[in-house]
């Protein structure tokens, strides 16, 4: 039996890696969360003939229960809500980590070490004696877990609408590090207080108290939620996803603690895939990690705004329909505020009408459109766009001096040409879309006022730059009847 | 289960770690969300560990907080296959509409 379990761990743990690797190209992403989904159902699924388990019964209830929440949740989640359902995902693994590390802990102080008590002369796994490095992983993950669980709380909440502002106040960073500092020190303390047998790495008993053990969790716990109120929700993606590969990394390291093969390659995977990616979004956001997490995003240093020259000039929308029917390719710069008027179907609809005319669509997506990298692609998606006609900023940036139009839907920042051109401004050196450098550009935007980051748009007074006032959903519409006007 | 000990623990973490970063290193940008949500999927396998955890809790604490332990997990992995497959769902290429 014990053989069966393992083979089935091996095999569990390279359809995740390979699911992953899947997971990785937009043609095979669907097989790949499959194959990892047929790696976690036969890994469950052995893990009930795990030898001398008991408490099936409540155990069944337990998986049933969180299943069937966690279906309907996901299932009814809108599009535009995904980042926080992730963060919550994560954060229930993270808790679930911090729980065994928990149980691992209490089973130390108990008095059943040493190999006296057997149950009924069953064979009992406390039996096998604990060694000193994996007592220290055990802290360490319950750590790692305990944070990413409060911390992944409160980023559900905050993207929620439950928990509004930041909250901030004078000292935090040191508040924070002293929090940090007593959780470390009493985790040494776990660490220190135990009975070694002589001559050997194997502990016989811990005697440290149960309230040690419960202020150690508590202290983590309040140490995540610290470390995230002062966090703004524009930078929330890569919080999520720091917690994300502190979840993974708990699942190892407990792995590591129950000499369970399928969670220690699993855990540690997606724990170093997550902070590559992690890095990734903060560098396709020119935000370095440390920035993130220590420094107040928009709170100080903003820049001197160059006052800007020109005005802005309107344009209605039959004028916008003539000119993409005639144009021979239009690139269209899809932002955030596209999703929130839900208008992506509408430009969808706009778009299919223009390939009709032969007019050459494509789609820029900037990496921070949406609330997290790759997001807006998801929407898109969403609203039916084939994925090859959307293109990185890299991909694109050179194509938009030889477009005729491009129509910026719900975006700002990232079309910003201060970010390239002003030193000063509190987004220069942020990669932007070169939407400027087009024949045309068109700025469909709800009013006149200045978008996320309240800084001045010098693309919007632009001599080549029409605004087409209105909600994004209605403009559309009212591009969609201008075009078909004319075909 | 048979018992992974001293460096070889170390070989598997080092060797895990190194193919967690060469599988995502070259992921396009447009996966970014459902890649973070698959790997949040992936880490759902501290199912098996909260269910052999609470298997052999003793006390009623234990058995609390396992019983915890293993709803967490459960819904860490169902939640994240469901929102991950939903995502994944909807990316088609323009040239295949026929299993659209």
């Amino acid at each position: 039996m014990s053989y069966l379990i393992s083979a089935s761990y091996l095999v569990a743990a390279a359809l995740f890696i390979l699911g992953l690797k899947r997971m990785s190209s937009p043609k095979f992403a669907r097989q790949g969360i499959i194959w990892a989904g047929v790696g976690m159902l036969l890994a469950t699924l052995v893990t009930f003939a795990y030898p001398n388990l008991h408490n099936y019964g409540l155990m069944m209830v337990a998986i049933v229960s969180g299943s069937i929440l966690a279906w309907w949740t996901g299932k009814k989640v809108a599009m535009t809500d995904m980042p926080q359902m992730i963060a919550l995902y994560n954060g229930m693994g993270g808790g679930a980590a911090a729980c065994i590390a928990a149980i691992e802990l209490l089973e130390l102080t108990g008095e059943h070490h040493g190999g006296v008590a057997t149950l009924g002369g069953m064979e009992n796994h406390l039996e096998e004696p604990v060694l000193l490095e994996v007592h220290i992983l055990a802290i360490l993950g319950a750590i790692i877990g305990t944070v990413a669980f409060s911390g992944s709380l409160i980023a559900f909440a905050k993207l929620q609408g439950w928990m509004n502002g930041v909250i901030r106040f004078s000292g935090q960073r040191a508040v924070n590090g002293l929090v940090f500092i007593a959780t470390l020190c009493l985790g040494i303390v776990m660490m220190l207080q135990i009975e070694m047998a002589p001559g050997s790495r194997e502990i016989v008993q811990a005697f440290f108290e149960p309230e040690i053990l419960v202020l150690f969790f508590v202290l983590a716990a309040l140490f995540g939620v610290m470390m995230t109120v002062p966090i703004g929700g524009a930078d929330m993606p890569v919080v999520i996803s720091l917690f994300n590969a502190l979840t993974g990394l708990a699942v190892g390291f407990e792995g590591f603690v129950l000499g369970n093969a399928a969670m220690m390659i699993a855990g540690t995977v997606v724990g170093s895939a997550g902070f590559l990616l992690t890095q990734l979004m903060a560098k396709a956001m020119n935000r370095s990690l440390s920035n993130v997490l220590f420094s107040n995003f928009g709170s100080g240093g903003s820049g001197e705004q160059s006052e800007i020259s020109g005005s802005m000039k309107s344009i209605e929308a039959p004028d916008v329909g003539v000119m993409m029917a005639y144009a021979s390719k239009v690139i269209i710069v899809p932002g955030y505020g596209m999703a929130v008027a839900q208008a992506q179907h509408k430009i969808w609809e706009l778009s299919q009408l223009l390939l009709k005319n032969d007019v050459k669509v494509k789609f820029a997506i900037h990496p921070v459109a949406g609330r997290m990298p790759g997001h807006m692609n998801v929407l898109l998606a969403e609203a039916g766009v084939p994925y090859d006609i959307i293109f990185d900023l890299d991909e694109i940036n050179e194509e938009f001096s030889n477009a005729d139009v491009c129509l910026v839907i719900g975006a700002n920042d990232v079309v910003n040409p201060d970010a390239k051109n002003n030193p000063d401004s509190p987004i220069y050196g942020m990669p932007i879309l070169n939407a400027w450098q087009a024949k045309n550009t068109i700025v469909i935007k709800r009013g006149q006022g200045r978008g996320f980051s309240g800084i001045e748009n010098a693309l919007f007074f632009a001599d080549n730059t029409r605004m087409l006032y209105g909600d994004g959903q209605a403009v559309a519409s009212e591009l969609i009847n201008a075009v078909k006007e004319l075909a | 289960m048979t018992p992974i000990e001293g460096f070889l623990a170390l070989y598997i973490f080092m060797l895990a770690a190194f193919t967690g970063y060469e599988v995502i290193s070259k992921v396009p940008v447009i996966l970014h969300t459902p890649l973070m949500s698959g790997s949040n999927f992936v880490h759902g396998i501290v199912l098996v560990g909260a269910m052999v955890a609470m298997g052999h809790a003793e006390t009623p604490l234990e058995l609390t907080i396992g019983f915890i332990g293993v709803f967490l997990a459960a819904g860490n992995a169902v939640g994240g296959y469901v929102v991950t497959e939903r995502m994944l769902e909807m990316f088609k290429s323009s040239k295949k509409e026929d299993n659209a």
